[in-house]
């Protein structure tokens, strides 16, 4: 991609974009490249991740083993739900993954959990989501015994219209209550310490924008 | 996090069964008794409130068993009525135990001991109040909370304290668990076999618990969930952390679970825990160990493993560890860090070590700087520390130079009253050094402290304000402040109806007070000699020395002589002259001095003291250099009345002096060279101070430093020399020349004396010639 389409794509994005400056914008447009690898620009075809990739860089980059969480994590990403993540979805998704708001990620965790999409994250998509999280014990009859409980304590602890499922807004309050639930069903969010990695990775050198916007 | 743990579904039924047939036959009989009480009519509700309060407490456990051995062997209604009055009494004088901790030392490290007590009782207090509303039911392991709420309580600030490690009081087991302990078991094994999904929501759903409630603290602990939690410190999982230390935090309120704590290794991992770039890891670490420092044992722990030092840093809120640069979700606020950092260095301050500690990694900067804050939640563990600290000399200097003081008066006007009394307590503490006492005047601390004495309702507050207002009154610019401010008149009316914890402090404020004329006439016009007298007959060391030096003060007014002696005074005083401890004896002794001088009738009232002039005489042989120095003194006083001085004489005062005679305690040498001098005149005293060998050692006492020294010497050698062998003995003892350099001295008394004398040995010199020639 030659510099101006860049420098223009940064200052679309950035526009758009509420968490990062148009430093961070440009080095994520050029982390994606690099990632997306030397594939020619076809008309007509756009340029993207695909899932694969996508997970490969949750894996990676942010520590995170959970396959279907991952999914969900890609399909957060991408909102037109074409299988392929573009640029902007890139930045876009990235601005919240990283320094989202509390509202913003609460929205989001909210949307991964939510497997059908329905508005309410129900008892089977939590025990789905919980059902490989507690050691099997060789003794337990029932291995699956475990994992009800937990959704049934889970739900207990969130449901505060108790209508046997979450909604949002029993979602939201119970995040509002106790921070550490914001990602009950799954770690969709990095932890602090890959984040810290990544942007101190991608982001160094400020003085190499400078050099490049203004040559 | 996972963990390979066996789920031992055995191992939570404890049938362990401690053979202490005392303490299960108290709970039983305690069930019974609430239960047997509870059936008793409406008037017995009374009854039944104060035994549930009284069965946290100690002093009363053994007296309980009696009582309720008693209920239960059926006798009548009326005795058991008779006890809420029993319980009642023995409430009041368990009120005034901790007091009798109020110890004034030389270096007043006790001091504290009693407002620690009742600092103690509130953090006890706080798991007290949460017992009352269990059901009877509990009663059995409300019993081994109540042993171990005792422990803290009877645990004081100093190094002095015992740190007992009582036996761990497993839960018993029986059918009676209640049902949370089943469900927190499950949680454990979650927290076990779990990833970190699972743990966040096992953890979680265990903080839904009452985790101040003891059964779920215990019930945590029997299930092996102490492991497990402390475990998950160990981790490298930021949510997990934060999940478990905040279980921890909360059921680290209980005596037994912090010794559980610190014997599993946890503090070391929470020392760790605070060099984390995490704020929130940070603050909840500190704030735990705030919890669990609040023991002996554990204190030092976190000094061995580098915690203190650690703590001082989380002080130092400008200076920002490596921070993301968008703080997460899960991030608190740098404030919120020090805060917790203060939290846990106040708990940790109590000890000496600590306090040291504290002091060399430059602690002091960053609380004096903390101290300029104005929110209440951060200036008290502040406050709470540096009164803590300021007990040692080190830290008073470091203290006045980071003018610390200015922001302590400042937040005297805080509506807060536990800051309040923090800082009185801090003033208190720092007071012992004279330019405190000139600082806060300046900053104009006086006025506050004396306001808040008409608000009693606080207790200790009003010890710690006190306490202020009596090391303050050392310094008479002070005093005349407070004079102004009638504070006065407002001390008199606390010597009644008061804790001895207050008593000890507005009598020792009252003594200073009336070291000045004026003021001894107001404590006179405001009635306050009586109530002082009355304080005469205590058991209270420390307030018995502050009312015997009140008492001494007053009596320097041939008025207030009256009123003292008209109340029996001096012979209290004099009874006093038995107590067991020196210091009660001396104080005693100087008080009579005044007393003696200014009484109608000094000698006959002296006399009528029956065995009182054996006392004194006897009190010669003590080996306490302040007790030996007030009795001389006082002995000076009572050798002006001509019949006493025969009957001291009588009872060997003589032999007695002259065995003190070799000293170098300039005091000592003072009141005794007074004392000997006044003995001289009586019959052959003089002959037999010299056959006692006191006259050389007398001579030296010429070669000290102290003009009141060589005045009292002086005189007493005057006296003596009317002696010839005494003269000889001067005179071989180099006593001319001494003397001779006296001679010019601008105190004309010694002038006097010091030329008496040399004349007396010259003219047995001029006679021992004349009688050669003849």
């Amino acid at each position: 991609m030659n510099r101006k389409k860049l420098q223009k794509l940064t200052e679309t994005l950035t526009k758009n974009c509420k968490h990062f400056n148009k430093f961070e914008v440009n080095c994520l447009i050029k982390l994606f490249y690099n990632l997306v690898g030397d594939a020619a620009e076809r008309p007509g075809v756009p340029i993207g991740l695909d899932r694969n990739a996508f997970r490969n860089i949750l894996h990676m980059t942010f520590g995170m083993t959970d396959d279907m969480i991952m999914d969900r994590v890609f399909r957060g990403f991408n909102k037109d739900n074409d299988g392929n993540i573009k640029v902007t979805e890139w930045v876009n998704g990235l601005s919240l993954f990283l320094r989202g708001s509390l509202e913003e990620k609460m929205k989001y965790c909210f949307e991964v959990f939510d497997l059908n999409g329905d508005g309410f994250i129900s008892k089977e998509e939590m025990f789905h989501m919980l059902k490989n999280s507690l050691l099997k014990q060789p003794s337990e009859e029932d291995p699956d015994e475990g994992i009800k409980d937990l959704v049934e304590i889970a739900l207990k602890k969130m449901d505060y219209d108790h209508d046997g499922k979450l909604s949002f807004a029993d979602y939201e309050k119970a995040v509002r209550e106790e921070a550490l639930l914001l990602e009950a069903f799954g770690p969709c969010l990095p932890d602090p310490k890959s984040q810290m990695e990544f942007e101190a990775q991608v982001f160094k050198d400020p003085n190499d924008f400078h050099d490049n916007m203004n040559p | 996090m996972s963990q390979q743990g066996k789920t031992d579904e055995e191992e939570h039924i404890d049938y362990e069964r401690k053979g202490e047939v005392y303490k299960d036959l108290v709970t039983f009989l305690k069930e019974k008794s609430a239960k047997f009480s509870e059936n008793m009519s409406k008037q017995e509700i009374r009854i039944s409130e104060e035994q549930q309060k009284n069965q946290t407490d100690e002093v009363l456990k053994k007296e309980q068993t009696d009582v309720v051995h008693k209920a239960m062997s059926g006798i009548d209604k009326s005795k058991l009525e008779k006890n809420p009055v029993n319980f009642g009494k023995n409430q009041m004088t368990r009120r005034l135990e901790p007091s009798l901790n109020w110890r004034i030392t030389v270096n007043g490290k006790d001091r504290k001991s009693s407002v620690k007590d009742s600092q103690e009782e509130k953090h006890g207090g706080k798991l007290e109040k949460t017992r009352a509303s269990i059901s009877p039911g509990r009663t059995q392991l409300l019993r081994k909370s109540a042993d171990k709420a005792e422990e803290t309580i009877s645990e004081s600030s100093s190094e002095s304290e015992e740190d007992e490690e009582p036996p761990d009081h497993r839960q018993e087991a029986n059918a009676d668990l209640p049902s949370e302990y089943w469900q927190i078991q499950k949680l454990v094994k979650y927290l076990k076999g779990g990833n970190q999904t699972a743990t966040v929501i096992a953890l979680c759903s265990m903080r839904d618990f009452n985790l101040a409630q003891e059964t779920c603290q215990l019930a945590i602990r029997d299930v092996g969930g102490l492991e497990v939690l402390i475990n998950l410190l160990d981790t490298d999982e930021v949510k997990c952390k934060i999940g478990s230390l905040k279980i921890l935090k909360e059921i680290s309120h209980n005596p037994q679970i912090r010794r559980n704590i610190v014997d599993l290794g946890g503090l070391p991992i929470m020392v760790n825990i605070l060099s984390s770039p995490y704020k929130t890891l940070k603050c909840l670490a500190a704030e735990t160990i705030a919890n669990v420092a609040k023991f002996k044992r554990a204190r030092r722990v976190v000094r061995q493993h580098g915690g203190i030092t650690r703590l001082v840093a989380l002080l130092d809120c400008a200076q920002n560890s490596a921070e993301p640069a968008q703080s997460s979700v899960y991030e608190t606020r740098d404030v919120e860090v020090a805060r917790c950092g203060a939290l846990a260095l106040w708990s940790c301050s109590k000890s000496y070590s600590n306090k040291e500690a504290i002091r060399k990694a430059g602690g002091i900067p960053l609380l004096a700087r903390l101290l300029k804050t104005s929110h209440e939640n951060m200036l008290i563990p502040v406050v709470g520390t540096l009164q803590e600290c300021a007990s040692e000399e080190n830290y008073r200097a470091a203290i006045k130079a980071e003018r610390i003081i200015e922001n302590l008066v400042k937040n005297l006007n805080s509506q807060n009253e536990q800051l309040q009394e923090h800082c009185a307590m801090a003033i208190y503490q720092c007071a012992e050094d004279e330019e405190t006492r000139d600082l806060v005047r300046l900053h104009g601390g006086l006025k506050p402290l004396a306001s808040l004495l008409n608000n009693t309702d606080n207790k200790e507050r009003l010890a710690a304000v006190t306490g202020a207002i009596w090391k303050c009154s050392i310094s008479k610019e002070n005093v005349t402040k407070f004079r102004e401010y009638r504070a006065i008149e407002t001390l008199v009316g606390l010597l009644t109806d008061q804790p001895e914890e207050v008593l000890v402090n507005v009598v020792g404020a009252l003594g200073e007070c009336c070291q000045d004329y004026e003021n001894r006439v107001i404590v006179r016009k405001c009635g306050g000699i009586q109530p002082l007298v009355s304080l005469l007959v205590g058991i209270n060391q420390a307030l018995l020395v502050n009312v015997t030096k009140a008492v001494g003060a007053c009596a320097v007014e041939p008025e207030s002589m009256v009123i003292i002696d008209r109340l029996d005074g001096v012979r209290l005083l004099w009874s006093l002259l038995k107590n067991p401890h020196p210091d009660v004896k001396a104080s005693a002794a100087w008080a009579l001095c005044p007393c003696i001088q200014n009484a109608k009738d000094a000698g006959e009232m002296v006399r009528s003291f029956v065995g009182g002039l054996e006392l004194v005489v006897n009190l010669l042989k003590s080996d306490n250099k302040e007790v030996l120095s007030s009795v001389c003194a006082a002995i000076t006083n009572i050798a002006k009345d001509q019949e006493n001085l025969a009957v001291i004489t009588d009872h060997g005062v003589v032999p007695l002096l002259s065995k003190l005679a070799n000293t170098n305690n300039d005091k000592l040498r003072r009141h005794l060279a007074e004392a000997i001098s006044r003995c001289c005149m009586w019959g052959r005293n003089r002959v037999a101070f010299g056959e006692h060998k006191a006259v050389a050692p007398l001579v030296r006492y010429l070669k000290s430093s102290d003009t009141n020294v060589h005045r009292a010497t002086a005189q007493a050698l005057f006296q003596l020399s009317e002696d010839p062998d005494n003269c000889i003995t001067m005179h071989e003892n180099g006593a001319v020349k001494l003397l001779l350099d006296m001679v010019g001295s601008p105190d004309q008394e010694l002038q006097e004396a010091a030329a008496g004398c040399i004349s007396n040995i010259r003219r047995l010199a001029l006679a021992t010639e004349k009688a050669r020639y003849n």
